[in-house]
């Protein structure tokens, strides 16, 4: 049967703040470019941010990109790539101020100037003194950026396919990306983008743990696209988590609760965080009260009939303090636990929030690959930007704000490249005979599957896997044996069935395809970590613990590198860290204390 | 009662930008399978064409800036986001 077949200049693939402002620069240079988003693009998750875009403006106080690079080389552990993060560190200023031309509508300062807050990590003289760095529009700052970039990219032309889900990539015989497999909801049906180049812009794969911040769509598609075409996926084994997700719901509870004075307490109503952190009490960094909170949990000390939570205690703040300085936690409270949090204290537990981790690329976009010797050779037609990508600006931990940064800059970058490499002027490299085979394959083993189990319960068996042994707190035992299930469960996952087998708009045949992508995101995440025997920013395994060799269980000698895991074979490869950043001295290894 | 066609398209539809949509959404339909009026479906479908945060905002009982004619849809999702 012919497939129909669309023929673009670029074809992105997600409508978030990275994919948009991509094709905005694509189409503005009068490039043909076809955006596919799994929703509309508004919807995408890029809504969901609130806190502001980071960019050292020094509107409130002295501040430079020198010192941006340092707070993010050291919140990233020393894992980050400096050139990618000098980069990026750089080009902030700039990618805001377009934004703003752009009718973004940023908070003012009196004068007229961008207003901007504080954010943890963000520090003025290297670490002296904090600085507001957060560019943004009241608590709406993704909504405020996804509708501006959209609008921007309808007057510029850029096609749109709301309600597309892409398949798979495409590969000729000589490895080069020629365009991508989709599936159009409303009709069932299969098409061929051909491009001369396919950039993923897919966003996270939060929706692997049970816990967790993301939407529901967060399903790391372009991870499992990326994956299944043999492209490795880098350091998926940092994951970052915040300490206080609702349980059960994971709706986000501000750290500004900790900050009026909330206490974390365990199910004898200890104030545990007293004993782990004697100082700092309940205000101790994100990561590290997220890893008390879980050994609480673990060491038979959570609350509730299952022992499986932590409970944030406001009581004491009393009920005007509480709906005059944290109203949004009341209503939180009352919508997600059904807890009036006056009176009571609210069920928590450490939850997902962000993936460092993604398809590896370079400061252009172009995703590279290690080949003949080179780590970083260059996949032809392939590009990767935003919370999918690694380049690596975040590394083992990300600094907030830093993430729409990111999407901006190198969203940006990524159009660029392609439009100083004359792409308008390139032909389309010729599609292989067989381009959606694979695709079909997939859609018609689903169509005929009569026994097997439901996509959706083996998903949820995977969340809770993943959460159990790739958590916050991670044990070198933990870690290998969630390798064993989490192989298993993929087993599970290679043969689903489905009760729905119509071909118009059917849900159920979505949420499968979404299931083997979000399979190979946990095998990466999870087959990474267990191997990784180190400590590092987000990945903190107990049997690594603080030694005079080893402060904080980060072993430089041996760890200080990539991880690249490839889906075939389920087999690991290291790449070295980009130490030296492009025209300054490189920030020298140090201890990360707060 | 919806068709299976209109319900599931309901629901790839209630995939949202944020979690807190998503939840109640979800809860919504988790309670109430496809058994919506016509009317109710109208007005669920106009509501869910709303912006992320907008559509909160009504939820959450913040805002009352929801299209013409949907008042008992706003009232089954305020009472779904509190019936746990
Ligand atoms: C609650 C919360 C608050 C946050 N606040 C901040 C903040 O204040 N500052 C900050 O810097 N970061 C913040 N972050 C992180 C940041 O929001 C995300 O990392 C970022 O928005 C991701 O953007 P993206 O463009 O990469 O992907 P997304 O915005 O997630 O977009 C992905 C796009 O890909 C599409 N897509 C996915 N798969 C497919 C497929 N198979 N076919 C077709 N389309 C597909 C989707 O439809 C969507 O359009 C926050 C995160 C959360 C969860």
């Amino acid at each position: 049967m012919a497939l129909s077949v669309h023929k673009y200049d670029a074809v992105v693939v997600g409508a978030g703040g990275a994919g948009m402002r991509c094709s905005l620069q694509l189409a503005r240079a009068g490039l043909r470019v076809a955006v596919l988003s799994k929703v509309f693009p508004t919807r995408s998750h890029t809504v969901a941010a609130q806190g502001g875009i980071g960019a050292s403006l020094g509107n409130m106080d002295e501040d430079n990109w020198h010192y941006h690079f340092y707070d993010t080389v050291k919140g990233s552990d020393w894992l980050g790539d400096q050139d990618a993060i000098e980069f990026m560190c750089r080009e902030a200023p700039k990618v805001v101020y377009e934004l703003e031309h752009m009718g973004m509508p940023f908070d003012r300062n009196p004068d007229g100037t961008i207003y901007q807050r504080p954010f943890g990590g963000h520090s003025a003289k290297y670490g002296e003194k904090p600085v507001p760095r957060a560019c943004a529009a009241a608590d709406r700052t993704g909504h405020a950026m996804l509708h501006t970039l959209y609008q921007q990219n309808v007057k510029s032309n850029t096609t749109f396919f709301v309600e597309w889900m892409a398949l798979d990539i495409i590969r000729d015989a000589e490895g080069d990306v020629v365009g991508v497999t989709a599936l159009e909801m409303e009709t069932g049906e299969v098409s061929i983008f051909h491009a001369k180049c396919v950039l993923f812009a897919t966003g996270g794969a939060g929706r692997i743990f049970a816990a967790s911040t993301n939407a529901f769509i967060n399903t790391g598609d372009g991870l499992g696209m990326a994956a299944r075409a043999g492209i490795p996926l880098e350091d998926m084994e940092f994951w970052q988590f915040h300490p206080t997700g609702v349980h059960n719901a994971g709706v986000l509870l501000t750290e500004g609760c900790r900050g009026e004075g909330a206490i974390l307490r365990n199910k004898d109503g200890e104030r545990f965080m007293e004993r782990y952190a004697p100082k700092l009490k309940d205000l101790a960094p994100r990561d590290f009260v997220s890893r008390c909170m879980d050994q609480e949990i673990k060491e038979g000390r959570g609350c509730g009939p299952n022992g499986d939570y932590i409970a944030l205690d406001l009581t004491h703040l009393g009920g005007e303090t509480i709906m005059k300085r944290l109203p949004s936690v009341h209503e939180i409270g009352k919508n997600f636990a059904n807890v009036d949090v006056i009176k009571e204290p609210i069920p928590v537990v450490p939850t997902i929030h962000y993936q460092m981790g993604g398809i590896p690329t370079n400061i252009h976009g172009q995703v590279v690959v290690p080949r003949n010797g080179n780590p970083n050779t260059v996949v032809n037609g392939f590009y990767a930007i935003g919370e999918c990508s690694c380049v690596s600006v975040h590394g083992a931990n990300r600094l907030g704000t830093n993430s729409l940064l990111d999407l901006l800059v190198f969203g940006r970058a990524a159009g660029n490249h392609l439009i100083e490499t004359a792409l308008a002027s390139k032909a389309h490299k010729p599609l292989p005979a067989n381009a959606a085979d694979y695709s079909l394959a997939r859609i018609a083993k689903l169509d005929q599957s009569n026994s097997g189990e439901y996509p959706q319960d083996v998903a949820n068996d995977l969340r809770r896997a993943m959460q159990t042994h790739a958590g916050v707190f991670r044990t070198q035992k933990s870690m290998d044996e969630g390798v064993v299930k989490v192989l298993a469960i993929a087993e599970r996952a290679a043969s689903l069935s489905l009760k729905d087998k119509s071909k118009v708009f059917n849900t159920a045949r979505i949420e499968a395809l979404e299931v083997a992508n979000l399979m190979e995101a946990a095998k990466a995440t999870m087959v990474s970590a267990a191997a990784r025997k180190e400590s590092r920013g987000a990945h903190t395994v107990d049997d690594y613990g603080d030694t005079p060799e080893h402060p904080l269980g980060r072993n430089d000698e041996v760890w200080m590198k990539h991880t690249l895991w490839y889906s075939e074979g389920n087999r690991l490869d290291y790449k070295p860290v980009q130490t030296k950043p492009l025209t300054v001295d490189t920030v020298p290894l140090a201890k990360r204390t707060f | 009662m919806l068709t299976d066609l209109e319900f599931s398209k309901l629901r790839w539809r209630c995939r949202r930008g944020f979690l807190e949509n998503d939840i109640i959404l979800t809860r919504l339909l988790d309670r109430r399978g496809a058994n919506f009026t016509a009317e109710e479906h109208e007005q669920l479908l106009a509501l869910i064409s709303l912006d992320d945060n907008d559509l909160w905002e009504i939820i959450a009982g913040r805002s009352d800036d929801f299209p013409q004619g949907c008042n008992g849809m706003v009232e089954t999702l305020r009472q779904t986001r509190v019936n746990h």
